[in-house]
Protein backbone atom coordinates (compact mmCIF):
# COMPACT_ATOMS: atom_id res chain seq x y z
CA UNK A 1 0.00 0.00 0.00
CA UNK A 2 2.84 2.36 1.10
CA UNK A 3 4.33 1.47 -2.51
CA UNK A 4 0.90 2.73 -4.59
CA UNK A 5 0.69 5.99 -2.44
CA UNK A 6 4.12 6.62 -3.53
CA UNK A 7 3.71 6.22 -6.81
CA UNK A 8 0.60 7.93 -6.27
CA UNK A 9 2.69 10.87 -5.27
CA UNK A 10 5.51 10.55 -8.32
CA UNK A 11 2.70 10.87 -10.45
CA UNK A 12 1.06 13.57 -9.58
CA UNK A 13 3.75 15.81 -9.22
CA UNK A 14 4.99 14.99 -11.77
CA UNK A 15 1.95 15.75 -13.70
CA UNK A 16 1.84 19.17 -12.30
CA UNK A 17 5.50 19.71 -13.47
CA UNK A 18 4.44 19.15 -17.05
CA UNK A 19 1.16 21.68 -17.11
CA UNK A 20 4.36 24.18 -15.73
CA UNK A 21 6.57 23.01 -18.85
CA UNK A 22 3.95 23.04 -21.53
CA UNK A 23 2.82 26.21 -20.56
CA UNK A 24 5.67 28.17 -21.12
CA UNK A 25 6.19 26.65 -24.81
CA UNK A 26 5.07 29.00 -27.89
CA UNK A 27 2.44 28.30 -30.36
CA UNK A 28 4.87 28.10 -32.90
CA UNK A 29 6.74 25.09 -31.35
CA UNK A 30 3.82 23.07 -30.55
CA UNK A 31 3.46 20.83 -33.20
CA UNK A 32 7.29 19.33 -32.57
CA UNK A 33 6.23 19.41 -29.01
CA UNK A 34 3.65 17.21 -29.30
CA UNK A 35 5.91 14.63 -31.56
CA UNK A 36 8.21 14.79 -28.83
CA UNK A 37 5.91 14.53 -25.88
CA UNK A 38 4.24 11.40 -28.09
CA UNK A 39 8.26 10.02 -28.43
CA UNK A 40 8.34 10.24 -24.64
CA UNK A 41 4.97 7.92 -24.02
CA UNK A 42 6.53 5.44 -25.70
CA UNK A 43 8.47 4.86 -22.90
CA UNK A 44 6.05 1.53 -22.64
CA UNK A 45 9.03 0.17 -24.53
CA UNK A 46 10.12 -0.55 -20.83
CA UNK A 47 7.13 -2.68 -19.92
CA UNK A 48 7.46 -3.92 -23.63
CA UNK A 49 11.15 -5.23 -23.26
CA UNK A 50 10.40 -7.12 -19.54
CA UNK A 51 7.41 -8.96 -20.97
CA UNK A 52 9.13 -9.52 -24.18
CA UNK A 53 12.26 -11.48 -22.45
CA UNK A 54 10.54 -12.20 -19.68
CA UNK A 55 10.34 -16.23 -20.62
CA UNK A 56 6.33 -16.58 -19.68
CA UNK A 57 5.91 -18.63 -22.48
CA UNK A 58 5.12 -18.06 -26.42
CA UNK A 59 1.75 -16.05 -25.43
CA UNK A 60 3.12 -13.25 -23.31
CA UNK A 61 6.32 -13.57 -25.31
CA UNK A 62 4.32 -13.01 -28.80
CA UNK A 63 2.40 -10.36 -27.03
CA UNK A 64 5.65 -8.83 -26.11
CA UNK A 65 7.26 -9.01 -28.86
CA UNK A 66 4.39 -6.91 -30.93
CA UNK A 67 4.65 -4.50 -27.83
CA UNK A 68 8.42 -4.18 -28.52
CA UNK A 69 7.68 -3.41 -31.88
CA UNK A 70 5.03 -1.00 -31.70
CA UNK A 71 6.26 1.10 -28.94
CA UNK A 72 9.80 1.19 -30.82
CA UNK A 73 7.97 2.82 -33.96
CA UNK A 74 6.53 5.04 -31.45
CA UNK A 75 9.78 6.25 -29.98
CA UNK A 76 12.06 6.10 -33.03
CA UNK A 77 9.63 7.52 -35.26
CA UNK A 78 8.67 10.08 -32.85
CA UNK A 79 11.89 11.51 -32.04
CA UNK A 80 13.20 11.34 -35.76
CA UNK A 81 9.99 12.81 -36.93
CA UNK A 82 10.55 15.95 -33.95
CA UNK A 83 14.30 16.48 -34.92
CA UNK A 84 13.31 16.63 -38.47
CA UNK A 85 11.05 19.37 -37.74
CA UNK A 86 13.05 21.13 -35.68
CA UNK A 87 16.29 21.28 -38.08
CA UNK A 88 13.46 23.31 -40.32
CA UNK A 89 13.40 25.73 -37.47
CA UNK A 90 16.75 25.70 -37.64
CA UNK A 91 17.82 26.98 -40.74
CA UNK A 92 18.72 30.53 -42.01
CA UNK A 93 16.62 31.61 -44.99
CA UNK A 94 19.08 31.50 -47.78
CA UNK A 95 21.28 34.00 -49.24
CA UNK A 96 19.22 36.29 -52.27
CA UNK B 1 23.73 -4.66 -11.96
CA UNK B 2 23.18 -3.51 -8.52
CA UNK B 3 19.34 -2.18 -8.48
CA UNK B 4 20.41 0.91 -6.99
CA UNK B 5 22.83 1.44 -9.75
CA UNK B 6 19.54 0.77 -12.26
CA UNK B 7 17.48 3.60 -9.49
CA UNK B 8 19.42 6.08 -10.16
CA UNK B 9 19.94 5.41 -14.24
CA UNK B 10 15.83 5.96 -13.92
CA UNK B 11 16.16 8.89 -12.50
CA UNK B 12 18.88 10.20 -14.74
CA UNK B 13 16.29 9.16 -17.74
CA UNK B 14 13.51 11.45 -16.17
CA UNK B 15 15.75 14.50 -15.49
CA UNK B 16 16.69 13.93 -19.43
CA UNK B 17 12.77 14.09 -20.32
CA UNK B 18 12.23 16.84 -18.11
CA UNK B 19 14.81 19.10 -18.97
CA UNK B 20 14.38 18.20 -22.35
CA UNK B 21 10.57 19.54 -22.57
CA UNK B 22 11.88 22.18 -21.13
CA UNK B 23 14.21 22.95 -24.39
CA UNK B 24 11.79 22.38 -26.68
CA UNK B 25 10.18 25.24 -25.22
CA UNK B 26 12.44 27.52 -27.15
CA UNK B 27 13.44 27.53 -31.00
CA UNK B 28 17.19 28.59 -30.01
CA UNK B 29 17.60 24.90 -27.69
CA UNK B 30 14.91 22.76 -29.27
CA UNK B 31 16.98 20.16 -30.99
CA UNK B 32 19.02 19.93 -28.26
CA UNK B 33 16.46 18.99 -26.08
CA UNK B 34 14.75 16.78 -28.30
CA UNK B 35 18.10 14.73 -28.25
CA UNK B 36 18.06 14.91 -24.81
CA UNK B 37 14.78 13.54 -24.20
CA UNK B 38 16.28 10.97 -27.12
CA UNK B 39 19.08 9.97 -24.70
CA UNK B 40 16.93 9.56 -21.73
CA UNK B 41 14.68 7.27 -23.93
CA UNK B 42 17.82 5.21 -24.90
CA UNK B 43 19.26 5.28 -21.17
CA UNK B 44 15.69 3.66 -19.95
CA UNK B 45 15.93 1.15 -22.38
CA UNK B 46 19.92 0.06 -22.00
CA UNK B 47 19.10 -0.21 -18.08
CA UNK B 48 16.17 -2.34 -18.08
CA UNK B 49 18.06 -4.76 -21.36
CA UNK B 50 20.35 -5.11 -18.19
CA UNK B 51 19.02 -4.78 -14.36
CA UNK B 52 15.72 -6.86 -15.50
CA UNK B 53 15.33 -11.00 -15.69
CA UNK B 54 15.11 -10.64 -19.17
CA UNK B 55 16.11 -14.44 -20.08
CA UNK B 56 15.78 -14.09 -24.23
CA UNK B 57 17.44 -11.40 -26.23
CA UNK B 58 16.60 -12.57 -29.51
CA UNK B 59 12.89 -11.70 -29.64
CA UNK B 60 13.73 -8.57 -28.40
CA UNK B 61 16.42 -7.75 -30.66
CA UNK B 62 14.23 -8.71 -33.47
CA UNK B 63 11.61 -6.48 -31.85
CA UNK B 64 13.86 -3.67 -31.71
CA UNK B 65 14.94 -3.71 -35.03
CA UNK B 66 11.91 -3.95 -36.70
CA UNK B 67 10.30 -0.76 -35.04
CA UNK B 68 13.21 1.08 -34.87
CA UNK B 69 13.71 0.47 -38.98
CA UNK B 70 9.63 1.12 -39.34
CA UNK B 71 9.99 4.13 -37.37
CA UNK B 72 12.49 5.42 -39.08
CA UNK B 73 11.49 5.12 -42.32
CA UNK B 74 8.24 6.86 -41.34
CA UNK B 75 9.82 9.63 -39.88
CA UNK B 76 11.74 10.43 -42.88
CA UNK B 77 8.90 9.45 -45.53
CA UNK B 78 6.18 11.56 -44.05
CA UNK B 79 5.22 14.85 -45.86
CA UNK B 80 5.28 17.56 -43.50
CA UNK B 81 1.32 18.02 -44.31
CA UNK B 82 0.63 14.75 -43.08
CA UNK B 83 2.05 15.64 -39.50
CA UNK B 84 -1.35 15.15 -37.46
CA UNK B 85 -2.17 12.08 -39.11
CA UNK B 86 1.36 10.76 -38.13
CA UNK B 87 1.45 11.90 -34.39
CA UNK B 88 -1.80 9.98 -34.70
CA UNK B 89 -0.68 6.67 -35.82
CA UNK B 90 2.17 6.87 -33.21
CA UNK B 91 -0.16 7.91 -30.36
CA UNK B 92 -2.24 4.58 -31.41
CA UNK B 93 1.09 2.19 -31.31
CA UNK B 94 2.16 3.43 -28.05
CA UNK B 95 -1.36 3.09 -26.54
CA UNK B 96 -1.56 -0.45 -28.31
CA UNK B 97 1.87 -1.15 -27.04
CA UNK B 98 0.64 -0.78 -23.30
CA UNK B 99 -2.63 -2.78 -23.91
CA UNK B 100 -0.53 -5.67 -24.88
CA UNK B 101 1.79 -5.08 -21.87
CA UNK B 102 -1.03 -4.78 -19.34
CA UNK B 103 -2.71 -7.53 -20.92
CA UNK B 104 0.31 -9.99 -21.29
CA UNK B 105 0.97 -9.22 -17.40
CA UNK B 106 -2.43 -10.49 -16.75
CA UNK B 107 -2.45 -13.78 -18.59
CA UNK B 108 1.38 -14.15 -16.55
CA UNK B 109 -0.64 -13.55 -13.50
CA UNK B 110 -3.41 -16.43 -14.61
CA UNK B 111 -1.24 -18.54 -15.71
CA UNK B 112 1.07 -18.53 -12.31
CA UNK B 113 -2.23 -18.74 -10.56
CA UNK B 114 -0.77 -15.64 -8.09
CA UNK B 115 -3.21 -13.40 -6.95
CA UNK B 116 -1.90 -9.98 -7.98
CA UNK B 117 -2.36 -6.98 -5.35
CA UNK B 118 -5.34 -4.62 -5.27
CA UNK B 119 -3.82 -1.92 -6.93
CA UNK B 120 -1.92 -3.87 -9.60
CA UNK B 121 -5.21 -5.58 -10.40
CA UNK B 122 -7.09 -2.09 -11.12
CA UNK B 123 -4.13 -0.65 -12.99
CA UNK B 124 -4.19 -3.54 -15.08
CA UNK B 125 -8.07 -3.01 -15.92
CA UNK B 126 -6.98 0.87 -16.23
CA UNK B 127 -4.19 0.19 -18.35
CA UNK B 128 -6.60 -2.17 -20.63
CA UNK B 129 -9.07 0.64 -21.25
CA UNK B 130 -7.06 3.31 -21.97
CA UNK B 131 -4.14 1.15 -24.13
CA UNK B 132 -7.07 -0.01 -25.80
CA UNK B 133 -9.34 3.28 -26.58
CA UNK B 134 -6.33 4.78 -27.45
CA UNK B 135 -5.09 2.45 -30.09
CA UNK B 136 -8.59 2.18 -31.97
CA UNK B 137 -9.12 5.60 -31.32
CA UNK B 138 -6.14 6.86 -32.56
CA UNK B 139 -6.65 4.83 -35.72
CA UNK B 140 -9.77 6.49 -36.59
CA UNK B 141 -8.45 10.33 -36.13
CA UNK B 142 -5.55 8.61 -38.47
CA UNK B 143 -8.27 7.02 -40.97
CA UNK B 144 -10.58 10.84 -41.25
CA UNK B 145 -7.34 12.64 -41.50
CA UNK B 146 -5.83 10.88 -44.27
CA UNK B 147 -9.43 10.89 -45.50
CA UNK B 148 -9.82 6.91 -45.78
CA UNK B 149 -13.13 7.59 -44.49
CA UNK B 150 -15.60 10.43 -44.52
CA UNK B 151 -14.27 12.88 -42.03
CA UNK B 152 -18.25 14.24 -40.77
CA UNK B 153 -19.15 13.40 -37.40
CA UNK B 154 -20.76 9.73 -38.21
CA UNK B 155 -23.71 9.87 -35.42
CA UNK B 156 -26.93 7.73 -35.03
CA UNK B 157 -29.60 7.86 -32.68
CA UNK B 158 -28.97 7.37 -28.82
CA UNK B 159 -25.14 7.39 -29.70
CA UNK B 160 -24.15 8.70 -26.18
CA UNK B 161 -26.49 6.37 -24.38
CA UNK B 162 -24.65 3.38 -26.02
CA UNK B 163 -21.40 4.50 -25.76
CA UNK B 164 -22.12 5.09 -21.71
CA UNK B 165 -23.82 1.29 -21.64
CA UNK B 166 -20.09 -0.22 -23.28
CA UNK B 167 -18.38 1.92 -20.95
CA UNK B 168 -20.41 0.72 -17.86
CA UNK B 169 -20.27 -2.80 -18.97
CA UNK B 170 -16.48 -2.25 -18.84
CA UNK B 171 -16.27 -0.99 -15.88
CA UNK B 172 -18.51 -3.87 -14.25
CA UNK B 173 -16.57 -6.37 -15.74
CA UNK B 174 -13.32 -4.74 -14.83
CA UNK B 175 -14.45 -5.05 -11.40
CA UNK B 176 -15.46 -8.17 -11.43
CA UNK B 177 -11.94 -9.33 -12.50
CA UNK B 178 -10.44 -6.96 -9.55
CA UNK B 179 -12.37 -8.26 -6.58
CA UNK B 180 -12.90 -12.06 -7.84
CA UNK B 181 -9.70 -13.19 -9.25
CA UNK B 182 -10.39 -16.71 -9.82
CA UNK B 183 -13.21 -15.46 -12.26
CA UNK B 184 -13.20 -16.67 -15.71
CA UNK B 185 -11.27 -15.27 -18.59
CA UNK B 186 -13.78 -14.23 -20.56
CA UNK B 187 -14.69 -11.07 -18.80
CA UNK B 188 -10.71 -10.23 -19.19
CA UNK B 189 -10.83 -10.24 -23.24
CA UNK B 190 -14.50 -8.85 -23.19
CA UNK B 191 -12.48 -5.82 -21.39
CA UNK B 192 -10.11 -5.66 -24.20
CA UNK B 193 -13.16 -6.01 -27.17
CA UNK B 194 -15.24 -3.09 -25.84
CA UNK B 195 -12.45 -1.37 -24.87
CA UNK B 196 -11.17 -1.11 -28.72
CA UNK B 197 -14.72 -0.71 -29.53
CA UNK B 198 -15.49 2.42 -27.34
CA UNK B 199 -12.60 4.15 -28.84
CA UNK B 200 -13.91 3.77 -32.47
CA UNK B 201 -17.03 4.73 -30.97
CA UNK B 202 -15.19 7.97 -29.03
CA UNK B 203 -14.24 9.27 -32.48
CA UNK B 204 -16.35 8.63 -34.94
CA UNK B 205 -19.20 11.84 -34.58
CA UNK B 206 -16.12 14.16 -33.98
CA UNK B 207 -15.69 16.10 -37.31
CA UNK B 208 -12.41 16.34 -39.25
CA UNK B 209 -11.89 19.74 -38.51
CA UNK B 210 -12.00 19.05 -34.99
CA UNK B 211 -9.64 16.31 -35.24
CA UNK B 212 -6.51 18.38 -34.12
CA UNK B 213 -8.06 18.17 -30.16
CA UNK B 214 -8.67 14.61 -30.69
CA UNK B 215 -4.78 13.92 -31.01
CA UNK B 216 -3.90 15.89 -28.82
CA UNK B 217 -6.23 14.44 -25.99
CA UNK B 218 -5.08 10.78 -27.30
CA UNK B 219 -1.65 12.01 -27.09
CA UNK B 220 -2.71 12.49 -23.28
CA UNK B 221 -4.50 9.33 -23.04
CA UNK B 222 -1.31 7.30 -24.15
CA UNK B 223 0.74 9.14 -22.00
CA UNK B 224 -1.49 7.89 -19.03
CA UNK B 225 -1.73 4.12 -20.31
CA UNK B 226 2.05 4.45 -20.22
CA UNK B 227 1.83 5.73 -16.71
CA UNK B 228 -0.67 2.97 -15.93
CA UNK B 229 1.56 0.95 -17.29
CA UNK B 230 4.51 1.86 -14.73
CA UNK B 231 1.88 1.39 -11.57
CA UNK B 232 1.63 -1.95 -12.89
CA UNK B 233 4.55 -3.31 -13.22
CA UNK B 234 6.08 -1.34 -10.36
CA UNK B 235 8.49 1.67 -12.51
CA UNK B 236 8.50 5.04 -11.76
CA UNK B 237 10.43 6.16 -14.92
CA UNK B 238 7.25 5.08 -16.76
CA UNK B 239 4.71 7.02 -14.18
CA UNK B 240 6.76 9.80 -14.48
CA UNK B 241 7.13 10.04 -18.18
CA UNK B 242 3.63 8.90 -18.82
CA UNK B 243 2.30 11.95 -16.17
CA UNK B 244 4.48 14.31 -18.31
CA UNK B 245 2.33 13.62 -21.48
CA UNK B 246 -0.81 13.41 -20.27
CA UNK B 247 -0.60 16.67 -18.71
CA UNK B 248 1.25 18.23 -21.63
CA UNK B 249 -1.58 16.57 -23.82
CA UNK B 250 -4.52 18.17 -21.71
CA UNK B 251 -2.56 21.12 -21.99
CA UNK B 252 -2.28 21.83 -25.72
CA UNK B 253 -6.24 20.39 -26.28
CA UNK B 254 -7.10 23.35 -23.89
CA UNK B 255 -5.33 25.65 -25.80
CA UNK B 256 -7.06 24.30 -29.16
CA UNK B 257 -10.15 24.92 -27.77
CA UNK B 258 -9.49 28.19 -26.48
CA UNK B 259 -8.71 29.17 -30.03
CA UNK B 260 -11.88 27.97 -31.46
CA UNK B 261 -14.31 29.24 -28.05
CA UNK B 262 -15.35 25.96 -27.33
CA UNK B 263 -15.12 23.80 -24.53
CA UNK B 264 -13.34 20.18 -24.72
CA UNK B 265 -17.02 19.12 -24.29
CA UNK B 266 -18.15 20.01 -27.40
CA UNK B 267 -15.48 19.01 -29.84
CA UNK B 268 -15.72 15.74 -28.19
CA UNK B 269 -19.20 15.17 -28.01
CA UNK B 270 -20.72 17.91 -30.18
CA UNK B 271 -20.62 16.53 -33.74
CA UNK B 272 -19.47 19.86 -35.13
CA UNK B 273 -18.04 20.53 -38.26
CA UNK B 274 -16.47 18.70 -41.13
CA UNK B 275 -18.45 19.53 -43.84
CA UNK B 276 -22.01 18.44 -42.86
CA UNK B 277 -24.03 21.47 -43.70
CA UNK B 278 -25.92 20.83 -40.74
CA UNK B 279 -25.67 24.91 -39.62
CA UNK B 280 -27.61 27.34 -41.05
CA UNK B 281 -25.99 30.26 -41.79
CA UNK B 282 -26.80 33.49 -39.38
CA UNK B 283 -26.68 35.68 -42.20
CA UNK B 284 -27.81 34.90 -46.01
CA UNK B 285 -25.36 36.30 -48.34
CA UNK B 286 -28.10 37.22 -50.52
CA UNK B 287 -28.00 40.89 -52.27
CA UNK B 288 -24.37 41.67 -51.65
CA UNK B 289 -21.79 41.24 -54.55
CA UNK B 290 -18.21 40.08 -54.31
CA UNK B 291 -15.46 42.48 -56.24
CA UNK B 292 -12.86 39.88 -58.26
CA UNK B 293 -9.17 40.77 -59.12
CA UNK B 294 -7.43 39.86 -61.52
CA UNK B 295 -3.95 38.60 -60.86
CA UNK B 296 -2.02 41.61 -62.74
CA UNK B 297 -4.07 43.93 -60.41
CA UNK B 298 -3.49 41.82 -57.43
CA UNK B 299 0.36 42.09 -57.85
CA UNK B 300 0.61 46.10 -58.96
CA UNK B 301 -1.43 46.63 -55.13
CA UNK B 302 0.92 44.17 -53.55
CA UNK B 303 4.17 45.54 -54.86
CA UNK B 304 3.48 49.05 -54.36
CA UNK B 305 2.46 48.42 -50.72
CA UNK B 306 4.45 49.22 -47.39
CA UNK B 307 3.12 46.93 -45.08
CA UNK B 308 1.92 43.45 -46.04
CA UNK B 309 0.43 40.68 -43.42
CA UNK B 310 -0.19 37.08 -45.13
CA UNK B 311 -2.83 35.13 -43.26
CA UNK B 312 -2.68 31.89 -44.51
CA UNK B 313 -4.76 28.63 -44.35
CA UNK B 314 -4.72 25.33 -44.60
CA UNK B 315 -5.92 25.47 -47.83
CA UNK B 316 -2.34 26.90 -48.40
CA UNK B 317 -0.59 23.32 -47.26
CA UNK B 318 -3.14 21.76 -49.02
CA UNK B 319 -2.44 23.50 -52.40
CA UNK B 320 1.35 22.35 -51.70
CA UNK B 321 2.01 26.47 -52.11
CA UNK B 322 4.20 27.14 -49.14
CA UNK B 323 7.20 27.78 -51.36
CA UNK B 324 5.21 30.07 -53.66
CA UNK B 325 4.58 32.38 -50.72
CA UNK B 326 7.86 32.78 -49.86
CA UNK B 327 9.27 33.88 -53.33
CA UNK B 328 5.97 35.86 -53.16
CA UNK B 329 6.76 37.71 -50.20
CA UNK B 330 10.59 37.90 -51.31
CA UNK B 331 9.57 39.79 -54.07
CA UNK B 332 7.53 42.02 -52.04
CA UNK B 333 10.76 42.73 -49.64
CA UNK B 334 12.80 43.25 -52.55
CA UNK B 335 10.34 46.48 -53.72
CA UNK B 336 10.89 47.59 -49.94
CA UNK B 337 7.47 46.35 -48.55
CA UNK B 338 7.38 44.60 -45.20
CA UNK B 339 6.06 41.13 -45.04
CA UNK B 340 4.76 39.57 -42.11
CA UNK B 341 2.50 36.43 -41.60
CA UNK B 342 -0.10 36.27 -38.86
CA UNK B 343 -0.78 32.42 -37.82
CA UNK B 344 -3.90 31.99 -36.19
CA UNK B 345 -3.33 29.12 -33.26
CA UNK B 346 -5.90 26.92 -35.57
CA UNK B 347 -4.34 27.19 -39.24
CA UNK B 348 -3.16 24.18 -40.36
CA UNK B 349 -3.98 20.62 -38.57
CA UNK B 350 -2.60 20.59 -35.43
CA UNK B 351 -1.07 23.55 -32.63
CA UNK B 352 1.61 25.07 -34.56
CA UNK B 353 1.47 22.95 -37.66
CA UNK B 354 1.24 26.11 -40.18
CA UNK B 355 4.37 26.97 -38.59
CA UNK B 356 5.97 23.91 -39.41
CA UNK B 357 4.71 24.31 -42.98
CA UNK B 358 6.15 27.60 -43.56
CA UNK B 359 9.43 26.56 -41.83
CA UNK B 360 10.07 23.90 -43.89
CA UNK B 361 9.47 26.24 -46.98
CA UNK B 362 12.33 28.32 -45.25
CA UNK B 363 10.36 31.35 -44.20
CA UNK B 364 12.41 32.73 -40.99
CA UNK B 365 10.25 32.14 -38.03
CA UNK B 366 10.97 35.86 -36.86
CA UNK B 367 8.35 36.59 -39.75
CA UNK B 368 5.84 34.34 -37.84
CA UNK B 369 3.42 36.04 -35.69
CA UNK B 370 0.77 35.37 -33.26
CA UNK B 371 -2.73 36.01 -33.38
CA UNK B 372 -2.23 38.40 -29.77
CA UNK B 373 1.06 40.08 -31.14
CA UNK B 374 -0.38 40.85 -34.79
CA UNK B 375 -3.69 41.00 -34.68
CA UNK B 376 -3.23 45.15 -33.40
CA UNK B 377 -1.24 45.94 -36.40
CA UNK B 378 -3.75 45.59 -39.24
CA UNK B 379 -5.09 48.50 -38.98
CA UNK B 380 -1.70 50.00 -39.70
CA UNK B 381 -1.19 47.98 -42.78
CA UNK B 382 -1.96 48.44 -46.65
CA UNK B 383 -2.52 44.76 -47.59
CA UNK B 384 -3.69 42.21 -45.93
CA UNK B 385 -2.84 38.97 -48.40
CA UNK B 386 -5.79 35.85 -47.00
CA UNK B 387 -4.33 32.45 -48.47
CA UNK B 388 -6.50 29.53 -48.24
CA UNK B 389 -8.07 30.84 -44.44
CA UNK B 390 -11.55 31.18 -44.11
CA UNK B 391 -12.98 31.07 -40.99
CA UNK B 392 -10.08 32.08 -38.62
CA UNK B 393 -10.57 35.97 -40.75
CA UNK B 394 -14.83 36.22 -40.35
CA UNK B 395 -15.67 39.04 -38.57
CA UNK B 396 -19.11 37.64 -37.49
CA UNK B 397 -16.73 36.13 -34.60
CA UNK B 398 -16.82 39.51 -33.46
CA UNK B 399 -20.13 41.21 -34.35
CA UNK B 400 -22.85 38.77 -35.00
CA UNK B 401 -24.10 37.25 -31.95
CA UNK B 402 -26.01 34.60 -33.72
CA UNK B 403 -22.97 33.33 -35.79
CA UNK B 404 -22.20 29.79 -34.62
CA UNK B 405 -18.81 31.36 -34.25
CA UNK B 406 -19.43 34.02 -32.34
CA UNK B 407 -16.84 34.62 -29.71
CA UNK B 408 -14.00 32.64 -31.30
CA UNK B 409 -10.76 34.81 -31.37
CA UNK B 410 -9.91 35.49 -34.95
CA UNK B 411 -7.20 37.84 -36.90
CA UNK B 412 -8.57 41.13 -37.31
CA UNK B 413 -7.51 41.01 -41.29
CA UNK B 414 -10.79 43.32 -42.34
CA UNK B 415 -9.25 46.23 -40.57
CA UNK B 416 -6.20 46.61 -43.16
CA UNK B 417 -6.55 49.10 -45.55
CA UNK B 418 -7.30 46.77 -48.22
CA UNK B 419 -8.15 42.58 -48.12
CA UNK B 420 -6.79 40.26 -50.80
CA UNK B 421 -8.83 36.92 -50.98
CA UNK B 422 -7.27 33.60 -52.97
CA UNK B 423 -9.79 31.31 -52.62
CA UNK B 424 -10.62 28.68 -54.71
CA UNK B 425 -14.35 29.72 -54.89
CA UNK B 426 -17.09 30.70 -52.59
CA UNK B 427 -17.68 27.68 -51.25
CA UNK B 428 -17.64 28.27 -47.17
CA UNK B 429 -15.25 27.42 -44.20
CA UNK B 430 -15.44 23.96 -42.35
CA UNK B 431 -18.04 25.40 -40.33
CA UNK B 432 -20.31 26.13 -43.27
CA UNK B 433 -20.86 29.86 -42.36
CA UNK B 434 -20.60 32.67 -44.48
CA UNK B 435 -18.10 35.12 -44.34
CA UNK B 436 -19.04 38.92 -44.56
CA UNK B 437 -15.37 39.70 -45.04
CA UNK B 438 -15.62 38.72 -48.83
CA UNK B 439 -18.29 41.33 -49.28
CA UNK B 440 -16.45 44.07 -47.70
CA UNK B 441 -16.27 46.60 -50.01
CA UNK B 442 -12.14 47.10 -49.34
CA UNK B 443 -11.73 43.21 -49.95
CA UNK B 444 -10.64 41.92 -53.61
CA UNK B 445 -11.19 38.26 -54.24
CA UNK B 446 -8.36 36.59 -56.78
CA UNK B 447 -10.47 33.23 -57.65
CA UNK B 448 -8.12 29.72 -58.30
CA UNK B 449 -6.14 27.18 -56.74
CA UNK B 450 -3.86 28.66 -54.14
CA UNK B 451 -1.30 27.72 -56.02
CA UNK B 452 -2.09 28.60 -59.51
CA UNK B 453 -3.03 32.48 -58.32
CA UNK B 454 0.76 32.62 -56.93
CA UNK B 455 2.14 31.66 -59.36
CA UNK B 456 0.15 34.29 -61.24
CA UNK B 457 1.08 36.58 -58.81
CA UNK B 458 4.81 36.01 -58.93
CA UNK B 459 4.94 36.29 -62.63
CA UNK B 460 3.00 39.65 -62.41
CA UNK B 461 5.08 40.53 -59.44
CA UNK B 462 8.44 40.14 -61.88
CA UNK B 463 6.77 42.80 -63.91
CA UNK B 464 5.90 45.23 -62.21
Amino acid sequence: MEALIGSIVVFTLATFLGVELIHRVPTMLHTPLMSGANAISGITIIGSLIVAGGGHGWISTGLGFTAVVFAMINVVGGYAVTDRMLQMFKKKPEAK
Amino acid sequence: MPAWLAQVSYLVAAVCFILGLKWLGSPATAVRGNRLSGLGMLIAIVVTLLDRHIVSYQVIAAGLLVGSGLGLWMARSVKMTAMPQMVALLNGLGGGASLLVGGSEYLKARLAGSQPALDVAITTQATLLIGAVTLTGSLIAWAKLEERMPGRPITFPMQKMVNALVFLVIVVLAVWQVVRFDSPAWPFYLVCLLSLVLGVLLVIPIGGADMPVVISLLNSYSGIAGGMTGFVIHNEELIIAGALVGSSGIILSQIMCKAMNRSLGNVLFGAFGGGGGAIASAKSAEGLTVRQVSAADAAVQLGYARSVIIVPGYGLAVAQAQHLVREMADLVEKRGGEVKYAIHPVAGRMPGHMNVLLAEANVPYDKLFDMDQVNSEFERTDVALVIGANDVVNPAARTDPSSPIYGMPILNADQAHSIIVLKRGMGSGFAGIENELFYNPKTAMLFGDAKASLAKLVTELKAV
